[in-house]
This record gives C-alpha cells, sequence and structure tokens, in this order.
C-alpha cells in the first residue's frame, strides 16, 4: 500500500485502494482570512449549529493581516466572532501562515487526515500525514459533519538520488521537480518523495518540498518519514515495499545546481546561470515555502555585513512569531536590518498581492515564494521569478539575479 | 443548455480567474467585474448569461479560492468546458454549482454555438454538427450538482451519502 492508502484505510476500518470513492472522518480543519468568510456563510446556510469538533478546528488571520482596508477588517471580524461563538481558536494577526502554524502548534501530526481551506495544505505530507486543499464550501461541510467524500488518489513515487551539493538547497530540488513533473502533472494524485536526497531534510526543508506539491497540482504529497525528527513521539507511516504506483521516477541529484521558475508559471524552471545578470527591483523572503529559521539564517549568511544594492527593496516576512523571535534571539535579524532589508509581521505578506508590497509596472522580483502566476502578487504588469533565499539574498546585494555561490 | 463559446487555453491559474486582491469580499456580485480581467478584460463584456467557457488542460490550477468558480458563475457563465480541471477548482465549482465537464475532444471554436446535456454528459457544436461525450462525474458529485450545490445537498441529507452503484 501506498502512504495514502495505509492512512485512509487506518482511518475508514477497512482496506482501500486507489480509484476507490470513500468517505472517511477528518482529524483537523483550518480557514484562512481568505476563505474562513465564505465557510461560514456556507455553514450557516447548511443549517449552523455547533460544530463538529471545536478543538480540531482552526482560524488563521494570515492573508490579509493586519487589514489593509475597512472591508477586510470586517471580514476578520466576522472570523472573531464565529470563533468566540464556536469556541474556535483563532490565530491572531502577527501569529503567523496558517501552514507554519498547524505544525508548530501540532494542530496537526503523523498518520492524520486533514483538511485546509488553502491549496498548500499539502505541507503537512512534510510529516507524515495525508493533506489535501479544499474550497470553503467543502471545508464548511467538514466543519458540520466531521466528514469529507474523496477518492482514494493514484500516487507517483520520486526518488532523488543525493546528496545535494553544499550551497544547493530543498527550494532548488523542489523547483527542478516542478519543472520535470509540470504545474498539472500530479493532478488528482498524491505523491511521494523518498531516497538519500530527502533523508538528512530538516523538518522546515521537508515542508519546503511538500509545500510545492501544490505547484505539481498534487492532491496531496509525503516526504517519506525516514529520518524525520519531531519533538514529540509519533508512528511513523512507510510505503509497503510492494506498493502501487502509478509512476516511479528517479533523479539523479548530486550535480544539480540552484534553480530558477521563470515568469510566468512555477513550472518554467531552469538553471540559473544563463538569468545571472537579470535587474531585479524587488526581492522577498517569506511565505509557507521558504519563511523558515533557516530560510532567513541562509540570508543573513549572505548578507552579513553587507548592503542591499541601490534601487532593490527588500522585504522580509517571517512564517511564524516563533520565526520571528528565533531570528531576533540568535542575531540573524539584527544581521538583515542592518543590511538594508524591511522586516514585515509574520504572516502572508506580499505573496499574494493584497497589501504591504505590491510591484510596480514592469518591475521584476526575485521571490522565495512558490507562485509567480501573472497577476499574484497584484500587478499584472510584473514579473516575478521564484528561486531559493540564498540566491534571492544574493541578488538583492547586486540588483540583479547572482548565483548564490558568489557569497558562500 | 445553449450558449456560445468563449475559447482560452491550457493552464488558466485562478490567479487569471479572479486577481487574489478582489477576493476578500463576500459581496459576490463584485467578483463579476473583474473576472478573467488579466487574460482577458473584454471577456466580462461579451460574456452572456448562459455561455459556455472552453479552456484546454489544467482549468482553475492554483489557489483554492472558491470566489474563482463564483466569479465565473456571477459573471453569466453557465457552463465551464475543459479538457481537465485542476482538482480543487473542480470541486469548488460542482459544490457552488457552476456544472462544469471534462471533455477530453471537442472541436469547438469562438464564438460556436453549443448545446450542453448535463445528464447524459454531452457537447453538442452546432457549427459542425458534432456530438462529445464529457468524462462522467461520481454520483456523488452528480447528487451535489442536482441539488444546487453542496448547501442544498447537505441540507438535503445532513451528511454524505455514498450510494454507488
Ligand atoms: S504564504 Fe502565500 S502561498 Fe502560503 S498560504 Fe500565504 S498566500 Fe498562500
Amino acid at each position: 500500500m501506498t502512504i495514502s492508502e495505509k492512512i485512509l484505510s487506518k482511518k475508514v476500518g477497512n482496506l482501500v485502494k486507489a480509484g476507490e470513492l470513500i468517505i472517511t472522518e477528518v482529524d483537523g480543519v483550518m480557514a484562512t482570512d481568505t476563505t474562513a468568510p465564505y465557510a461560514i456563510q456556507a455553514f450557516q446556510e447548511m443549517g449552523g449549529g455547533q460544530v463538529w469538533d471545536a478543538s480540531r478546528c482552526a482560524l488563521i488571520i494570515d492573508h490579509a493581516a493586519p487589514a489593509p482596508n475597512e472591508r477586510i477588517a470586517n471580514l476578520h471580524t466576522m472570523m472573531r466572532e464565529f470563533a468566540a461563538q464556536q469556541h474556535i481558536h483563532l490565530f491572531e494577526i502577527g501569529e503567523g501562515i496558517c501552514h507554519q502554524l498547524m505544525i508548530e502548534h501540532q494542530y496537526v501530526r503523523p498518520g492524520d487526515i486533514f483538511m485546509g481551506a488553502d491549496s498548500h495544505t499539502p505541507t503537512y505530507g512534510a510529516i507524515g500525514a495525508m493533506a489535501c486543499g479544499v474550497g470553503s464550501t467543502d471545508l464548511a461541510a467538514v466543519m458540520k459533519t466531521g466528514k469529507i467524500w474523496l477518492k482514494v488518489p493514484e500516487t507517483i513515487r520520486i526518488v532523488c538520488h543525493g546528496p545535494l551539493q553544499p550551497g544547493v538547497t530543498a527550494k532548488d530540488l523542489i523547483l527542478y521537480l516542478v519543472g520535470k513533473i509540470s504545474i498539472s502533472g500530479a493532478t488528482y494524485q498524491a505523491v511521494e518523495f523518498e531516497g538519500s536526497a530527502f533523508e538528512n531534510m530538516t523538518v522546515a526543508s521537508r515542508m519546503t518540498i511538500a509545500n510545492m506539491v501544490a505547484e505539481m497540482g498534487g492532491k496531496t504529497g509525503y516526504v517519506n518519514p525516514k529520518g524525520l525528527q519531531l519533538d514529540y513521539d509519533f508512528e511513523a507511516v512507510f510505503p509497503d515495499a510492494d506498493a502501487q504506483y502509478i509512476q516511479t521516477l528517479e533523479f539523479d541529484v548530486r550535480d544539480l545546481g540552484p534553480q530558477l521558475s521563470i515568469p510566468e508559471s512555477p513550472d518554467q524552471v531552469e538553471n540559473l546561470e544563463p538569468h545571472e545578470g537579470q535587474a531585479i527591483q524587488y526581492a522577498f523572503i517569506g511565505t509557507c515555502c521558504n519563511g523558515r529559521l533557516e530560510d532567513l539564517q541562509a540570508a543573513a549568511q549572505i548578507l552579513e555585513g553587507k548592503k542591499v544594492a541601490n534601487g532593490v527593496r527588500f522585504l522580509i516576512a517571517p512564517a511564524s512569531r516563533s520565526v520571528l523571535l528565533d531570528a531576533i534571539t540568535d542575531g540573524t535579524l539584527q544581521t538583515l536590518v542592518a543590511a538594508g532589508a524591511t522586516i514585515l509581521n509574520p504572516g502572508c505578506g506580499p505573496c499574494v498581492g493584497t497589501h504591504q508590497g505590491v510591484p510596480g509596472n514592469d518591475e521584476v522580483v526575485i521571490s522565495a515564494a512558490n507562485r509567480n502566476f501573472r497577476g499574484r502578487m497584484g500587478n499584472p504588469h510584473s514579473n516575478i521569478y521564484l528561486a531559493a533565499p540564498t540566491t534571492v539574498a544574493a541578488s538583492a546585494l547586486e540588483g540583479k539575479i547572482t548565483h548564490p555561490k558568489k557569497y558562500a | 443548455m445553449e450558449g456560445k463559446a468563449h475559447v482560452y487555453g491550457d493552464n488558466i491559474d485562478t490567479d487569471r480567474i479572479i486577481p487574489g486582491k478582489y477576493t476578500k469580499t463576500l459581496d459576490t456580485a463584485s467578483l463579476a467585474a473583474h473576472v478573467l480581467e488579466d487574460l482577458d478584460p473584454e471577456f466580462r463584456h461579451k460574456v452572456k448569461v448562459g455561455d459556455i467557457l472552453v479552456a484546454g488542460d489544467n482549468f482553475g490550477c492554483g489557489s483554492s479560492r472558491e470566489q474563482a468558480p463564483i466569479a465565473l458563475k456571477v459573471a453569466g457563465v453557465g457552463v465551464v468546458v475543459a479538457r481537465y480541471f485542476a482538482r480543487i477548482f473542480f470541486r469548488n465549482a460542482i459544490n457552488i454549482g457552476l456544472p462544469v465537464l471534462e471533455v477530453p475532444d471537442h472541436d469547438i471554436e469562438a464564438g460556436d454555438p453549443v448545446t450542453i446535456d448535463l445528464e447524459k454528459g454531452e457537447v453538442f457544436n452546432q457549427r459542425s454538427g458534432k456530438r462529445f461525450q464529457a468524462t462522467q462525474l461520481p454520483k456523488v458529485m452528480i447528487d451535489i450538482l442536482n441539488a444546487g450545490g453542496l448547501v442544498a445537498y447537505l441540507k438535503e441529507h445532513g451528511t454524505y451519502q455514498l450510494n454507488e452503484e
């Protein structure tokens, strides 16, 4: 059995196979300020009442936080009122990005089935949970019934033989793989990542990998739990040796260099080198993909004692308050601010173009985020390159796309 | 159902269907003014109630925002036909009562008058006189669509029912 088949079989109490349509109980749900207002409305229209289990629900104000205008402020109020009335925990502005918080605060654990009203919910496959993104009405239905219908997904197995070169990061690897699989290559399917390239990865790096399953069109994804370390006891779910995969892809990634996703789709991935020298005006590190402590530290190492180039805005949004606190404590933040970075509150920041740094016409952004669709950051007349935090930091120093090894 | 076809390409993502900056609102009617604006600013002026949006592979990829199918629905789109849809968009569309059909093969061009038989999953191109078959939806999705969306379905049934034959 694949990881999905094992998790779902255990939950429904009999063996289920890829392709089967099932109804399963769910271990947890969350919604953000983009999706929760519609979910709350749909929940009321379904008849309201109490949610099936308040302790398994979370609401997060992260996408447009703090509120940039009156309309959004009122949506936030609606979330706060619903949370209070239902005794659901609400993560306030400044606490961080939904996906970071669900893992940090253990709303999701290995082997869980989790539905998040956000497309990057598969991130929790970093710790071996079956986590899927759903829309608001689906989420309302889970809040009401504690259940969801779904098709047991087929699985694509991706084996990567490492180790990665020093200085090449989990982000470079997942960009490379998104380029290979394409934006739709895993549609309706699960992805399992395994092999020596993943085994030594931190939880943060595993999150970067699982996060971009969304950019393959995947329903869910898992980094094989071999080598996974958490600060609590857990039972890891491994695939069986004779698990049936729809496809197995093997890559030797020992010589992989830094990767770049060029405008305007995450799967337009190329080696960094041909793009070196491309002028940039705006650099951004943050998001559920790359806003964690190791990402900020990697940037700080490059920026130490230097200054961001004239004419470059460098924005950093830590993924959570605890990331921010750790970066304050270990001096990372001092280095970043001294180099000229602007620190935003923990949250989604400018990722989705709602607030906090919209690029101007014809401007070029280099970003550690996961999406660069046209208009993604709020302006359809700007261009976004996606890269590892190291590449973003090096590029911010020079005002042009720069190979991070120059500052290694 | 009958309407004029508006034809677009592959991988139309949710940022193009409705940019994130417009999604933070419960005023769904306001979404219509921005539907597909970064892809085709004229679309919202051209579309008539009941028209058919035709796209290639992977329509609706990207965000989980339900505002994407809602924006199409309030703009007047009657059905979306694509070779295949991104998973979350597909569920969302059915849940809010916007019919979506996966038609692997067809000859529809922009402006063609098209007739849709949702029950049979059939698409008829009046220009060419050809009929095309859509992929069968799971029964639970047909039930949700027939109920008028997931809200109405759950009001009626209280919970999910999987009576696959
Ligand atoms: S950081 Fe960006 S991709 Fe992640 S949840 Fe927020 S808006 Fe979505």
